[in-house]
């Protein structure tokens, strides 16, 4: 993984001294919230329903042991002991004190972490595929790419004042896990017919209160161009971004309004013009020692298929079933990806005290080369597994409660924070998923209903992805009482859909109960081996519609 | 009666405080003073004062009903603002168990 330099610790040692010199001329009184406020939110510092909160950068979802373990003593030093991971694979703290956060975020920089554009009009957090470099379906690992954007767009003067937040994902894979066709900027990487690899970028993708798939502007750009275009589309939404109203700001409705081709057009002029002027150079010297930060860890021959990981598998269908659902095939034999289920039953989607993060930290040194990943999901990952370790780190993940065999099934929910934290929120999240979870404990059943997703926003601005769950489901307040509009057929893979109105929202009394219904019907029409996503395809939403709205 | 109370964050902590009758600031709804419509600019004024005097950040003023031990926030969203998360993390935050949210299946 990508470690800092002299370079990147001067900058951030930098940033943390001006932070503490404006956080004590606040509390001084020098500075007034109106001048403050940009200021804290540059490094992550949001005021929140509760108190402050502090979002912290997890680049492209990549951490170490040692971070973890930092984030861990942070949330019990200076938090109440535990932490919220996010949809963009960053963590958030939910209760910091600002006469705290200067030490926060010096304890934060000495891990080389920060919370640098969480906030603001400008390039957040790219986020990537998080089986990047380990997946068995990947052309190439787009975390180096990924760490390239990230340090373009750090303090990247030309993109600081954009309309709107920016989002960019990277994805190598076949399959999408990056979710790229709901950012601002979806790149997947590719081969052209003479092998070369290079990017499909899709451009205008978002939920939020305008859902939109983004669209593709370059079925291949050769890797060497990926600045000098990405600048060109900046450019392009800079100048042409609706800077008049905050809710059609984003490059998703430029997009729908000039359309892909126009668009493409006007990238592609000013990237010629760019080309022209010299062009973005990319040090390919500077390439070549990100590229190193990425080299694959030299991997200690590991069997396939270890005969003691197989018995075990026969002797315990509880492991058996673990490992068929939180696990993925990596690239290398004799090694698997695992997958550590922060949605255990009666917990909020996402959290993790710090117990647990020391406890992960702990497995990721012991089984997994001391790395750890974070999955837009909220889920956390450990990348570099023996094959042969898994029955040992089956047992401590089972011990810290992380190893329910939900991965991709119905309670393995996404949920943004809601109205329990939220200051945006119309309506909470995380009971709706808490109730739903412990509907859908029986895990015979839960793998029964097979591949499952449910996405819940607290508001509009659905940082839960409900659109793109096979159910969503968007909090909203009817006259004091919180309700809950469903969406149906949903994907936020490579066939990404926006979920469709069902109809009336369903009361919070209702709605777990409106789900189960739905629930029976897939199981009483689906034809053999068809998931919920496959059956909705195929009868539309009519029949779901009639349970959720059968009297109860 | 509905009259309304003066509540912001702190600034040195964020923490969601609410005026008191003594013009002071407490962590404690209970504590808030309630005012009725003609009273109410004039709480609001001194919350503002406060924000101008760097104590507290956004004041502002909310619907409350009186009740047995104090105003109680009218609003859903105001009612978790003062008494904290409806849901608790096993392990690291317990929820006070007298949260009165609204009844569930």
């Amino acid at each position: 993984m990508y470690r800092y330099d002299d370079f990147d610790r001067a900058f951030l040692e930098e940033r943390v001294a001006q932070f503490r010199d404006q956080v004590a001329r606040r509390l001084a009184g020098d500075l007034n919230e109106d001048e403050f406020k940009p200021l804290r939110l540059m490094n992550g510092l949001y005021l929140q329903l509760h108190a402050y909160m502090l979002r912290i950068a997890i680049p492209y979802g990549t951490l170490s042991s040692l971070q973890m373990r930092r984030l861990a003593e942070v949330a019990q030093r200076w938090d109440r002991g535990y932490g919220h991971f996010t949809t963009r694979q960053n963590i958030q703290l939910n209760w910091i004190r600002l006469e705290d956060a200067p030490d926060i975020i010096a304890a934060l920089a000495e891990v080389d972490m920060h919370g640098i554009q969480t906030s603001g009009n400008c390039i957040r957090n790219v986020t990537a595929d998080q089986y990047a470099g380990v997946a068995a379906d990947e052309i190439e690992d787009p975390r180096i790419w990924a760490e390239i954007l990230r340090q373009w767009s750090t303090n990247h003067p030309e993109f600081s004042f954009l309309p709107r937040k920016f989002k960019i994902a990277v994805t190598g894979a076949e399959l999408d896990r990056a979710a790229i066709r709901v950012h601002d900027i979806g790149l997947r990487m590719c081969r052209a017919p003479d092998g070369s690899t290079g990017f499909e970028v899709v451009v205008g993708g978002g939920l939020g209160r305008t859902p939109l798939i983004g669209k593709t502007i370059r079925d291949f750009l050769p890797k060497d161009d990926l600045l000098g275009y990405l600048e060109a589309v900046m450019r392009v939404y800079n100048a042409l971004g609706r800077r008049d109203n905050l809710y059609k700001a984003r490059v998703k409705i430029l997009v729908h309004d000039i359309g892909a081709e126009r668009m493409a057009a006007m990238v592609d002029e000013e990237f010629q013009a760019i080309q022209a002027e010299g062009g973005v150079a990319l040090d390919p010297v500077l390439v070549a020692r990100i590229q190193d930060h990425f080299a694959p860890p030299a991997y200690a021959p590991a069997p396939e298929g270890p005969p003691e990981v197989l018995a075990l598998e026969r002797a315990d269908p509880a492991f058996a079933r673990w490992r068929a659902t939180n696990t993925a095939a990596h690239r290398e034999p004799g090694y698997v990806i695992v997958n550590l289920s922060l949605k255990p039953h009666g917990r909020p989607p996402g959290d993790a005290t710090s117990g647990e993060m020391r406890a992960v930290a702990d497995m990721a040194d012991r089984w997994s080369l001391g790395e750890i990943r974070v999955a837009h999901e909220q889920n956390l990952v450990l990348p570099h597994v023996r094959q042969a370790d898994l029955p040992d780190l089956w047992r401590a993940a089972a011990a810290i409660g992380f190893a329910t065999p939900n991965i991709g099934h119905l309670t393995d929910i996404i949920a943004c924070p809601g109205m329990d934290y939220c200051a945006l929120a119309t309506a909470r999240s995380i009971p709706i998923a808490e109730r739903l979870a412990d509907r859908f404990k029986n895990l015979d059943r839960l793998h029964d209903i097979g591949p499952f997703r449910i996405n819940i926003s607290g508001c509009i601005n659905a940082c839960g992805h409900h659109h793109v769950g096979h159910v969503g489901l968007l909090g909203v307040d009817k006259n004091g009482e919180e309700f809950y509009q469903i969406t149906l057929g949903g994907s936020a893979e490579e066939d990404t859909a926006i979920g469709r109105i069902v109809g009336p929202a369903v009361s919070s009394a209702d709605v777990v109960d409106a789900i189960e219904r739905l629930v029976e019907t897939y199981v009483d029409i689906r034809e053999a081996g068809e998931t919920f996503l496959e059956t909705c395809r195929r009868v539309g939403n009519a029949p779901f519609k009639e349970s959720i709205y059968a009297a109860a | 009666m509905t009259g309304q109370i003066v509540t912001a964050n702190r600034l040195t902590d964020g923490v969601v405080v609410f005026l008191t009758p003594a013009a002071g600031w407490s962590d404690a709804v209970a504590e808030a003073a309630l005012f009725d419509t003609a009273s109410a600019a004039e709480g609001l004024a001194k919350g503002q004062a406060d924000v101008a005097r760097h104590i507290v950040v956004g004041a502002y003023l909310v619907d409350a009903e009186p009740g047995p031990a104090g105003p109680v926030p009218v609003e859903f969203r105001e009612r978790i603002r003062a008494r904290g998360p409806t849901v608790g993390v096993r392990g690291a935050f317990d929820v006070p168990a007298a949260f009165d949210a609204p009844a569930e299946v």
